[in-house]
C-alpha cells in the first residue's frame, strides 16, 4: 500500500471483481492493525466508482424515495453513506432531499468496515459459522442488524431516571428522551443527535462497550438507525442532509499522559487545553475525473487522504485520460486543532504532552486557542473523540486533498521508512468545561476529579470535630503559628456562597473573601502568600511593586501574527475563581491601587481602551499583604495611619490581621523550635504531623463545588444580633460604627466555615466563629489607641470616633467663638486660628481647624474663601 | 550485519545475544538486554570504554554504535507510536524484526502483517550540561582509557580542526562578549572539539537551526533521546549520562529534506507540522544524533575527578578526602583570601557559599539555599570578571551574567514555550542543578529596564528567594524548582534579594589596586592543588547532615537568649540563616553533625559580618 495510486494491472483486478470483499476476508487475518489496512485494499469495491455500480448497488434503486423513507441496504453501513443523490444523472441530483453526508470524523469510516455480509457464513471469520443474523462486521463482533435493533430500541425507549428539569428544558422527563429530540430535529432542522454514552451504557452495556472499541463500525450504524426511525416518524420532514449521531461522554475518558497504543481507533474522551487552531482546510472528500477523451466523468472517494486514481477510462478504455476537475468534486471542511496536556493534569517536573485534534465539518472553529479574546477563561475543552492512527508518513505523500492543481505523483517507493506512526484525533464531539455554562455540566467534570475512594476519604476528614483546626494547621506548617490567620486564610480558600440576585437589580453578591496581611517585616508574609498561590489552582502572584495598573487588569495590544488588537489579561483577571495574592500591597501606586475597587466590591473590571468596552470577570479573592508605613508598626497609630491606604479600599478586607512581632520569651522558645525542627526533622515526621497538601486541595475543591450552604433560621437569628451588637457599640457613643458591609462579612464568613464543615447549612456555630474572627481581627486592626476600645469604624472613615468627637468639638468651639465676635461678616483665617487656640486648652493643629471650618461650611453657616472667612446668613 | 548492529569494543559484545533473541520478541528479550549492559556498565571503568558525545565529534563515531552522552533533559517531546515488531513484505526474507532501539525500519514493511506491535517511546531533547566549565571537559575526556573509537586524533588532523574551528569561533565568540562581557580564554584544542558539524560542511545549516542552548555562546551536540521505559522517572532539567545506541542514519535526514521540499506543494493537512515544527522535531540527524537510550545513569554532580558511584557506596574515598577536609579547605582558604583582596571572613562566607546546596523543601520553603551579596567589589580592572575566572577554575559549571540594563532588555532568562514549533524555548535560567551563577551587578547602569527587563529581575529575585523559575507557557505558567548557587556582586547593597550580605573590606590600598589585581591571576595554582579545591568543594556538598537533639535543645537556648537581650536584633530570619551557616560551616569542615563549636563560630561569624555591614552602612550614607 505504500503506493496508493496501485498500478494498473491492480487496478483492474480489483475493478473486475467488485463485489466480493470476502474473497479477501479469509486471508486477511483479524488484527486490529491489520483490519484498518486491510480495508483500503477492499474498500472501494462498494463505492460508487462508476454509475454503472452506482446503479447496481441495491441503494440505487431507492434513491427516488429516499426523500420519504431512506431505506437502505439493510445490513450495510456502507451503502448507507453513499452520496448516490449527487451522482450525476440521477434525477434526484438537483433536488435538496436528503443526502448522506460524509463523516470524515469518523476517518474512513465507510471504507474501513469490511463487511462480511454478502458471503455466506463460512466467509465470516469472525462470526459463528451459521444464520445470517450473526455475522458481524469484519474483525469486530458488531452485527449490524442487531446493533441497529438496539440502538432504536434504546431512542425509542430511553427515559433518562436521573434527569432534571433544568437541564432538559421543555422536555418531557417522563417520555423517551431521544424521541423528544428527534422531535426537536424534524422543527429545528439541525440534522444532529447528541447521545449520551452513559446513558446508552445504562440501557445497554453490550451496546456500549461495541461503541467504544469500534465506533468506526457502531456509529455509522447508529446513524443509519437513527435515519430510519426519523423518517419513519417524520416522513415530510426536510433535512439538509441525514441527521449523525455524535455519542459524548464515553467513560473511557483518558489523560492524555495516559494514551497508549491500545486507545488506538477507540473511542475516548480527553481533556486539555486549546493551544493552536489551524486555518480552515478544504479536504476533499469525493474526487471528480473526467475523460479528456470521452468526456466521460467518474467519481472517486478520497480514502485516507488517498485518492485512487483510475487509470482506465470505463467508457473509452484509453488509460490514463482521466483527469481531475477541482470544481467539480466534493470537499469539507476541516481544521486542525492542537491541545495540550492542562496544568492541573501534569506530574511535576514535566512538560506538558500535546496531541492533534481533527475537527470536521460544522466543529469546525468551535474552539479556539488559549483564548485571548475571551479571557474570563480559558478555554478547556473535553473533546469526545476518536483515535486513529494514521500511517507512517512517508506512505502518505500523496497528497490527500488536492486543491492546487498539482497532478498525482507515485511518489518513489521507499524502501525505508520511518518507523513512528503519527497519531492524532478526530474529533466527534466537543464541549467547553467552560464554568459559565450551567445545566449541570459541571458536575460530570468533577466527577472526573473525584474517585469514590476520595471522596470518602474526605467526608470521613470533614466529619471529625477539629476538621477545622486540621485544615488550618495543615496549611502553611512551615509558617509558624498565626493560628488566627491561617483559619482566615482557610476560609478565604472555602469562600461564601455565590449569590445571584441580578432579578432584582444588586447583581452578584461577592461570595469571595479579601484579606489583608499588614505587619513587620519578616513576619513570613510572603511565605504565607507563596504557599496559597501554589495550593489553589488558579492562584496568581503579584508584587504591588513590580504591577502596573495593566498589568493587574488587562492591557491592548496588536497581536504580532494577526495584526489585530487583543486584549491581553492581568493577574486579577487570570484569577478569576481563584485568588490573587498582591505583596507589597503598600508600595503599589495609588492609580493601580483604585482599580481594585471594583474589582474588590463588584468583582468585574471595566475596560476601555483602543475602541475595546467590555466588562470582564474579575471573581477572585485578594489576599494582600503590606507593611506600616514606617517599615515597623507604630503602636501608637492606628492601623489607618501605619498602613495608609485609603479606607475605601480597606473597608473593602473582610478581614484585616496584624502580623506583629509578639517578643515573648515563650513565643520564642517555641518559635526557635520550630524552625530547627523545620530544618532537621526528617520527612516522614512531616508527613506524619500534617495533613497532605494534596488531600487539603482535594478537600477545598470539593467543598466549593459541592456544598452551598445555606443560612438557618437560627444563625440568621445570631447574624442579626451580631450586627445589632455591632452597631451598638458605636451607638453608644452616638455613631454607626458597623456597616451593612460588615455585615455581608460576616455572613461569608459563616458560610465558610460551614463549608469546611460540609455542611449544608449555616449554623450558630459557624456564626460564632465568623464572629470571632472579625473580632479577632479587628481587635488587633481597630483598637483605637486612644480609647483602647474596639472601633470599627476607623476603617469605614478612616477616623476614630474620638478622633471624630473631638473635631465635632472643635468645630462647636469654633462656632461659638465667631458668635461671641459678633456680627462680623468676613474674618481673617489666619486671626480665627489663633484666636480659637488661645481659647482652648488642648493644641489645636491647622488641619483639625481646616476640618472644623470644612463641617461648619457643611452646615451652611459660613463659608471659606482662599484666606477670608464669611459667615453665611 | 546483525540489526542492532552494536558496536562496542572488548566485553560487550552483544550481537550473538542479539540475534538468538530476535526469532521471539515477546520472550522478555529487550529486558535481558537492558540488564545485560547495565550489568556491564557497572563494572569497574566499565563506561570509560564508551565513547562520549561530549568528547569525540560525532562523525568519528559509528552509527549504531554504543555511546554514552552526558546531558540535561531541556525539553521533552510527545510521545511517538512506532512499530515495535514488523514484518518485510519479502517472503525471502520474511522474519520478523524489531524495530526498537531504531529509527528508521528496513526494506519493505508489511503493514498487513498482523504480527506487527505498535510500540510506544518517549523523545528527550537532551543538551550538554549548561556552563560546563572548560576543565571538566579537559578532564573527562582524557580520562577515557583506550579510545574505543576509529577516533585518534592525529596531531596534524588536530591542528587542521583548529583553524577551522578558529573561523567558527570568532562569531559565536563576538556574540557572546557582549553578553557575558568576560573573555574565556580556551584550554587546547581537546575542548574545540566539541563542536558537533564536521568542519565547513555543515556551517550554513547551522546558523539557521538553532539548537537551543540555555545558555549563549555553547557549543556541543545536541541529542534527541529516545527512551523506551519508565519515562515518567525524568523530569525536565535532570542530569544525566546516558548509555545508548547511536542513530545517524542519513535515512532520517533525507526523509526531513523531502518531506522539506514536497510540503511546498503539498496541502497543509499533508504534514500535520508546521514547517518550524518539522526543524525541531526532526533535525538532520548529522547536527542532532538520536540516541536510543538502553540504560540512564543520573548524575549527582558533573564532577570528573570524583568517583561516578554515590559517596556511600565509596568508602574508601569518602574516608580519604574526610580526613583531609580540614587542611584543603585552610588552603582554599587562604587562597580565596588572596583572591578577595585579603578579606578572610568573605573568603570564610565564600567557601560557604560555593558548597551550600538546596538539600530539602518545606511546602514553598527551600532549605539549604545560601545566596549571597558580595557588595563592595571594586569596580577597577574589571575585578569580577577575574574572580569569576578564579572561581570557573574550581566549579564544574558556572554561568557569568552581567546584568547590564542591555542584557537585563534582552536576554532571556526564562525559558518560553513556543507552540508554533512547540518546543521549549530555552533560557539562560534554564540550569542544572548546582550550577553556579554569577550575577556582575557592577555592570548596572542608569537607564529603564522596558517589559522584558522588569520580568527578567523579577525572575531572578524569584529564583533567589524560592529557588524556582515560572516557565512561561503562554497561556499558564508553568513552575520548576531549581538549585542554583547565586552569587551577586555589587558595589553597593544589591537591588535583588539575597540570604546573606558581606562587605568585601579590602586590605589592598587604592593605589596598589591595579598591582595586586593583575597578580591574582599570576598567583601559580599548581593543577593538583586545584583538584584538591574542585574534588572538596564537589564532596563536602554531597555530605549527610544532621542535628542531635542535645544541639537543637542548645540552640533553641541561644536563640531565646539573644532575643532577651534585644529582640530588635534578632528576628526568625536571622535564625534561618545561622541555622544554614551552622550546617555548612559544619560541612565545610568535614563534619556530618552540629557541634557546639561549630554552632558559636557560626554565631561569631555572623555576627562579625553583621558588624561589618552596620559600621560600613554609618560610613557610608548611601546605604538604603
Amino acid at each position: 500500500m505504500s503506493s496508493p495510486t496501485s498500478t494498473p494491472g491492480r487496478k483492474r483486478g480489483r475493478d473486475g471483481n467488485p463485489a466480493t470483499p470476502s474473497s479477501e476476508g479469509p486471508t486477511s487475518p483479524p488484527s486490529q492493525r491489520r483490519r484498518g489496512q486491510d480495508s483500503s485494499n477492499g474498500d472501494l469495491m462498494p463505492m460508487p466508482t462508476s454509475p454503472a455500480t452506482d446503479m447496481l448497488s441495491p441503494a440505487a434503486p431507492q434513491d427516488t424515495s429516499l426523500f420519504s423513507s431512506p431505506r437502505p441496504h439493510p445490513l450495510s453501513p456502507l451503502m448507507y453513506g453513499t452520496p448516490s443523490s449527487r451522482v450525476e444523472g440521477t434525477p434526484r441530483s438537483s433536488v435538496r432531499g436528503t443526502p448522506a453526508r460524509q463523516r470524515p470524523d469518523l476517518g474512513s469510516v465507510r471504507k474501513a468496515p469490511q463487511v462480511d455480509l454478502h458471503s455466506d457464513a463460512d466467509g465470516a471469520v469472525a462470526s459463528e459459522p451459521n444464520a445470517g443474523q450473526r455475522l458481524v462486521i469484519w474483525g469486530t463482533d458488531v452485527n449490524v442488524g442487531t446493533c441497529k435493533e438496539k440502538f432504536q430500541r434504546f431512542l425509542q425507549r430511553f427515559i433518562d431516571p436521573t434527569a432534571t428539569e433544568d437541564e432538559n428544558a421543555g422536555l418531557d422527563l417522563n417520555e423517551p428522551l431521544y424521541m423528544q429530540k428527534l422531535e426537536e430535529i424534524s422543527v429545528v432542522g439541525d440534522p444532529v443527535l447528541n447521545v449520551n454514552c452513559l446513558q446508552v451504557q445504562s440501557f445497554d452495556a453490550e451496546l456500549y462497550r461495541q461503541l467504544i472499541c469500534y465506533p468506526q463500525e457502531v456509529i455509522p450504524t447508529f446513524d443509519m438507525a437513527v435515519n430510519e426511525l426519523f423518517f419513519e416518524r417524520f416522513p415530510d420532514s426536510i433535512l439538509e442532509y441525514q441527521i449523525q449521531v455524535r455519542p459524548y461522554n464515553a467513560l473511557k475518558t483518558r489523560n492524555m499522559r495516559s494514551l497508549n497504543p491500545e486507545d488506538i481507533d477507540q473511542l475516548i474522551t480527553i481533556s486539555g487545553m486549546v493551544i493552536r487552531t489551524s486555518q480552515l482546510i478544504p479536504e476533499m472528500q469525493e474526487a471528480f475525473f473526467q475523460c479528456q477523451v470521452c468526456a466521460y466523468s467518474t467519481r472517486v472517494e478520497v480514502d485516507r487522504g488517498r485518492i485512487a486514481e483510475p487509470a482506465v477510462c470505463r467508457h473509452c478504455n484509453n488509460t490514463h485520460s482521466l483527469a481531475l476537475v477541482h470544481n467539480r468534486s466534493a470537499f469539507s471542511d476541516k481544521q486542525m486543532i492542537k491541545i495540550q496536556e492542562s496544568p492541573e493534569d501534569m506530574p511535576a517536573g514535566q512538560t506538558p504532552h500535546t496531541t492533534i485534534v481533527y475537527a470536521h465539518n460544522d466543529l469546525v472553529d468551535k474552539v479556539q486557542p488559549g483564548d485571548r479574546i475571551n479571557i474570563t477563561e480559558l478555554l478547556l475543552i473535553s473533546p469526545r473523540l476518536h483515535f486513529t492512527v494514521q500511517h507512517p508518513n512517508s506512505l502518505s505523500h500523496v497528497p490527500a486533498g488536492i486543491y492546487r492543481a498539482v497532478p498525482m505523483r507515485v511518489s518513489p517507493i521507499q524502501s525505508n521508512v520511518k518507523s513512528v506512526y503519527k497519531t492524532h484525533i478526530d474529533a466527534i464531539h466537543f464541549r467547553k468545561t467552560d464554568e459559565k455554562r450551567l445545566h449541570g455540566l459541571d458536575e460530570d467534570a468533577e466527577q472526573k476529579l473525584f474517585t469514590e475512594d476520595r471522596v470518602q476519604t474526605l467526608k470521613e476528614l470533614a466529619a471529625k470535630p477539629d476538621v477545622y483546626e486540621r485544615l488550618s494547621s495543615a496549611l502553611a506548617p512551615s509558617i509558624y503559628e498565626h493560628e488566627d490567620i491561617k483559619k482566615g486564610i482557610l476560609l478565604q480558600l472555602f469562600g461564601g456562597t455565590r449569590k445571584d440576585f441580578s432579578q432584582t437589580g444588586r447583581g452578584n453578591f461577592r461570595a469571595e473573601v479579601n484579606i489583608l496581611l499588614c505587619g513587620d517585616p519578616g513576619t513570613s508574609k510572603s511565605q504565607l502568600l507563596q504557599y496559597v498561590f501554589n495550593l489553589v489552582p488558579r492562584g496568581q502572584y503579584t508584587s504591588g511593586k513590580g504591577s502596573s495598573a495593566v498589568g493587574l487588569t488587562a492591557y491592548v495590544m496588536k497581536d504580532p501574527e494577526t495584526r489585530q488588537l487583543v486584549l491581553q489579561t492581568g493577574a486579577l483577571v487570570l484569577s478569576d475563581n481563584g485568588i490573587c495574592c498582591i505583596d507589597e500591597f503598600d508600595k503599589m501606586s495609588d492609580s493601580t491601587r483604585s482599580v481594585l475597587h471594583e474589582v474588590m466590591e463588584q468583582q468585574t473590571l471595566s475596560i476601555a481602551k483602543a475602541g475595546i468596552i467590555c466588562q470582564l470577570n474579575a471573581r477572585t479573592a485578594v489576599l494582600a499583604a503590606a507593611n506600616p508605613v514606617e517599615s515597623q508598626w507604630n503602636p501608637k497609630k492606628t492601623t489607618i495611619e501605619n498602613i495608609q491606604l485609603p479606607h475605601t479600599l480597606l473597608s473593602r478586607f473582610d478581614l484585616i490581621f496584624l502580623m506583629l512581632d509578639p517578643q515573648d520569651e515563650a513565643y520564642d522558645r517555641r518559635l526557635a523550635h520550630h524552625l530547627v525542627s523545620l530544618y532537621y526533622q526528617s520527612e516522614e515526621q512531616i508527613e506524619e504531623e500534617f495533613l497532605d497538601m494534596a488531600v487539603l486541595r482535594d478537600y477545598i475543591a470539593y467543598a466549593r463545588t459541592y456544598i452551598n450552604p445555606r443560612l438557618s433560621e437560627e444563625a440568621s437569628q445570631a447574624l442579626i444580633e451580631a450586627y445589632v451588637d455591632m452597631r451598638k457599640i458605636g451607638s453608644g457613643r452616638g455613631m454607626v460604627s458597623a456597616y451593612p458591609r460588615q455585615l455581608e462579612s460576616l455572613i461569608r464568613l459563616a458560610e465558610a466555615h460551614a463549608k469546611v464543615r460540609f455542611s449544608e447549612k449555616v449554623e450558630t456555630i459557624d456564626v460564632e466563629e465568623a464572629k470571632r474572627l472579625h473580632r479577632e481581627a479587628l481587635k488587633q486592626s481597630a483598637t483605637d489607641p486612644r480609647t483602647g476600645f474596639v472601633d470599627i469604624s476607623i476603617l469605614t472613615t478612616g477616623m476614630s470616633a474620638t478622633a471624630r468627637k473631638r473635631k465635632e468639638e472643635v468645630a462647636q468651639a469654633l462656632k461659638k467663638l465667631i458668635q461671641a465676635k459678633g456680627k462680623t461678616p468676613a474674618m481673617k483665617y489666619q486671626q480665627l486660628l489663633d484666636d480659637l487656640r488661645g481659647q482652648s486648652e488642648t493644641a489645636i493643629t491647622k488641619e483639625l481647624f481646616d476640618e472644623a471650618l470644612r463641617s461648619l461650611a457643611d452646615e451652611d453657616y459660613l463659608t471659606v474663601t482662599g484666606k477670608t472667612v464669611r459667615l453665611l446668613a | 550485519v546483525d540489526t542492532s548492529d552494536m558496536y562496542i569494543n572488548g566485553p560487550l559484545q552483544v550481537n550473538t545475544d542479539h540475534a538468538a533473541s530476535q526469532s521471539n520478541p515477546k520472550s522478555g528479550w529487550e529486558a535481558k538486554v537492558v540488564e545485560f549492559f547495565k550489568d556491564r556498565l557497572k563494572e569497574k571503568d566499565a563506561h570509560t570504554w564508551v565513547p562520549s558525545l561530549n568528547d569525540v565529534p560525532l562523525h568519528y563515531l559509528k552509527p549504531n554504535s554504543l555511546v554514552k552522552f552526558r546531558c540535561l533533559i531541556q525539553d521533552m517531546f510527545d510521545p511517538e507510536f512506532f512499530m515495535g515488531a514488523y514484518e518485510t513484505v519479502d517472503p525471502s526474507t520474511n522474519v520478523l524484526r524489531c524495530g526498537r532501539y531504531k529509527d528508521v525500519t528496513e526494506c519493505g514493511v508489511d503493514f498487513n502483517s498482523r504480527n506487527t506491535v505498535t510500540a510506544e517511546r518517549q523523545t528527550f531533547y537532551c543538551v550538554p550540561i549548561p556552563g560546563e566549565n572548560p576543565w571538566v571537559k579537559e578532564i573527562s575526556s582524557s580520562s577515557r582509557v583506550v579510545p574505543s573509537t576509529s577516533y585518534a586524533p592525529t596531531r596534524q588532523k588536530r591542528s587542521y580542526e583548529e583553524d577551522d574551528m578558529d573561523d567558527m569561533d570568532t562569531q559565536p565568540q563576538k556574540q557572546r562578549e557582549p553578553h557575558s562581557g568576560h573573555t574565556e580564554q580556551h584550554g587546547n584544542g581537546d575542548c574545540k572539539r566539541q563542536e558537533t558539524e564536521a568542519p565547513s560542511s555543515q556551517t550554513a545549516s547551522a546558523s539557521h537551526l538553532d539548537l537551543n542552548f540555555p545558555l549563549p555562546g555553547e557549543k556541543g551536540p545536541s541529542c534527541l533521546v529516545k527512551v523506551y521505559e519508565d519515562w515518567d522517572s525524568f523530569k525536565l532539567n535532570d542530569t544525566l549520562e546516558v548509555f545508548g545506541i547511536l542513530s545517524v542514519s542519513p535515512a532520517l535526514s533525507a526523509l526531513a529534506d523531502e518531506k522539506d521540499a514536497s510540503s511546498s506543494i503539498l496541502d497543509p493537512t499533508e504534514s500535520m507540522e508546521t514547517a518550524e515544527e518539522q526543524r525541531v522535531h526532526s533535525p538532520p540527524a548529522s547536527l542532532v544524533p538520536r540516541l536510543h537510550m538502553l540504560y540512564a545513569r543520573p548524575l549527582p554532580h558533573n564532577n570528573p575527578l570524583l568517583p561516578s558511584a554515590t559517596l556511600e557506596d565509596n568508602s574508601a574515598f569518602l574516608s580519604s578526602t574526610l580526613s583531609e577536609m580540614a587542611s584543603v579547605r585552610a588552603e582554599l582558604l587562604t587562597y580565596l583570601t588572596h583572591v578577595l583582596l585579603g578579606d578572610a571572613l568573605a573568603a570564610e562566607y565564600l567557601i560557604l557559599h560555593l558548597i551550600s546546596n538546596v538539600y530539602a523543601r518545606r511546602d514553598v520553603l527551600p532549605l539549604g539555599k545560601f545566596a549571597m551579596n558580595l557588595s563592595g567589589c571594586p569596580a577597577a580592572a574589571l575585578y569580577t570578571q577575574r574572580f569569576y575566572q578564579i572561581i570557573q577554575q574550581l566549579v564544574p559549571s558556572s554561568f557569568y551574567l552581567g546584568m547590564s540594563l542591555q542584557n537585563m532588555n534582552q536576554m532571556r532568562l526564562v525559558p518560553k514555550k513556543d507552540y508554533v514549533a512547540n518546543r521549549l524555548v530555552s533560557g539562560a535560567l534554564q540550569l542544572a542543578r548546582n550550577t553556579f551563577l554569577f550575577l556582575d551587578e557592577t555592570h548596572l547602569e542608569q537607564g529603564q529596564l522596558d517589559t522584558t527587563g522588569v520580568r527578567n529581575v523579577t525572575a531572578l529575585g524569584n529564583l533567589i528567594s524560592w529557588q524556582k523559575v515560572d516557565y512561561d507557557f503562554n497561556y499558564h505558567q508553568m513552575e520548576f524548582p531549581c538549585n542554583i548557587n547565586v552569587l551577586i556582586a555589587s558595589e553597593g547593597r544589591s537591588l535583588l534579594p539575597s540570604d546573606c550580605q558581606i562587605h568585601l573590606q579590602s586590605q589592598v590600598s587604592p593605589p596598589n589596586m591595579e598591582e595586586y589585581l593583575s597578580n591574582i591571576q599570576l598567583h601559580p595554582q599548581t593543577s593538583s592543588q586545584l583538584n584538591k579545591f574542585r574534588i572538596y568543594l564537589s564532596v563536602a556538598r554531597q555530605l549527610d547532615y544532621s542535628i542531635s537533639d542535645e544541639m537543637t535543645k542548645s540552640v533553641e537556648d541561644d536563640f531565646v537568649d539573644m532575643r532577651k537581650d534585644d529582640p530588635q536584633s534578632v528576628s526568625a530570619e536571622d535564625l534561618h540563616r545561622m541555622l544554614v551557616v551552622a550546617r555548612l560551616l559544619s560541612l565545610s569542615l568535614g563534619q556530618t553533625s552540629l557541634t557546639r563549636d561549630s554552632w558559636l563560630r557560626a554565631k561569631h561569624i555572623d555576627m562579625l559580618r553583621r558588624s561589618r555591614m552596620e559600621q560600613h552602612q554609618c560610613v557610608n550614607g548611601n546605604e538604603p
